[in-house]
């Protein structure tokens, strides 16, 4: 005669799940990385000739920090709250004025440091700049569209990230 | 004759079900948790900025640390800020090795989309952040982000 099977107690089951519940709750990163994305120029090659291409000095917003974290925008001292100002003039000129871009689709913002600028400083005129384009973006946006960029479609969103086209060159590092 | 059967004694709620709901939930956290696979070994505080965007794939990120090391590795690597990849001090010429491995580590339609992420200490002076910069541009991992938190207050 076969004895009958003995059942395993489940009823600590649960505790151990709520053991097991709780160690991954605690070693769980939700947060995800959040920061100021750019795009890398790719490194120029060794042989390509150097390609002059000129461009015209009113369509370049120069802007160069030093390493005493001093600002300077075309030839203006300045500073860091003054920058997204600057820099929506610049790309926009609403004013036509004749030292400003000619249209945004020309306007570059020429980024130059030190080895000596502080990594903060640097990260600060990036912000700015970025968010000089997105303001003019969701301006344009609300313009033609009675909504906010975070509001159109994509194909629209595009429309206008080419209208208002991000062009930042940072220069070559000397040495 | 009572018709309301509120007189009756409550009966308890059945728990069998719980572990069920617990694996569930456990199961849940098992998939989404990211273990934390280095430990620091140099200071970090991230730049504050307030035009920032999240990283969609913490898969495809690969981070590279920039900063003054801890009190513990002072005594050895000195204060001036330094290179972290992985779990090593390193130097601006490592990184191309170090892109390298992280490309061998994912499949080949992921490595478009594989993108370095800096994160460096407000404090430290953009040489060293150059230097990382050229190295990138070198192995041509082109796609960077400057790691920063949010900040709330507008000047």
């Amino acid at each position: 005669m076969a004895r009958p099977v003995q059942e395993v107690n489940a009823g600590s089951m649960a505790d151990i799940a709520f053991l097991l519940l709780i160690f991954f709750l605690v070693t769980t990163t939700i947060d995800t990385d959040k920061g100021i994305a750019i795009k890398l120029p790719p490194m120029p090659e060794e042989n390509q000739p150097k390609n002059d291409i000129r461009i015209k000095e009113r369509n370049v917003l120069q802007v160069l920090v030093n390493a005493n974290d001093m600002l300077l925008v075309d030839g203006q001292l300045s500073e860091i709250k003054e920058l997204k100002r600057l820099a929506k003039d610049f790309i926009d000129n609403p004013s036509k004025n004749p030292e400003l871009s000619e249209s945004p689709q020309k306007a570059i913002i020429s980024l130059k440091n030190d080895r000596g600028t502080s990594y903060n400083i640097y990260i600060q005129v990036h912000n700015e700049l970025k968010a000089a384009y997105n303001e003019l973006r969701d301006a344009r946006a609300r313009m033609l569209y009675g909504r906010g960029m975070d509001q159109l479609p994509e194909s629209r969103q595009n429309e206008i990230k080419d209208y208002y086209r991000q062009v930042i060159s940072e220069a070559e590092p000397e040495g | 004759m009572k018709l309301n059967k509120k007189e009756k004694p409550t009966p308890a709620i059945s728990t069998a079900s719980l572990p069920d709901i617990v694996f569930m939930l456990l199961f849940f956290f098992m998939v989404t948790t990211v273990m934390r696979e280095t430990d620091l070994k140099v200071k970090v505080v991230v730049p504050q900025a307030t035009e920032i965007q999240k990283l969609e794939k913490k898969s495809l990120v690969s981070y590279i640390h920039i900063g003054v090391p801890t009190e513990t590795y002072r005594a050895q690597f000195g204060t001036a800020p330094r290179i972290q990849l992985n779990d090593a001090f390193a130097t601006p010429s490592m990184i191309a090795e170090f892109i390298d491995k992280e490309r061998a580590a994912r499949s080949e339609q992921e490595v478009p989309l594989l993108t370095t992420s800096i994160k460096a200490d407000r404090e430290v002076k953009m040489g060293i952040v150059t230097d990382v910069k050229q190295e990138l541009r070198k192995a041509n991992a082109l796609k960077l982000n400057y790691s920063s938190s949010l900040r709330t207050e507008v000047y």
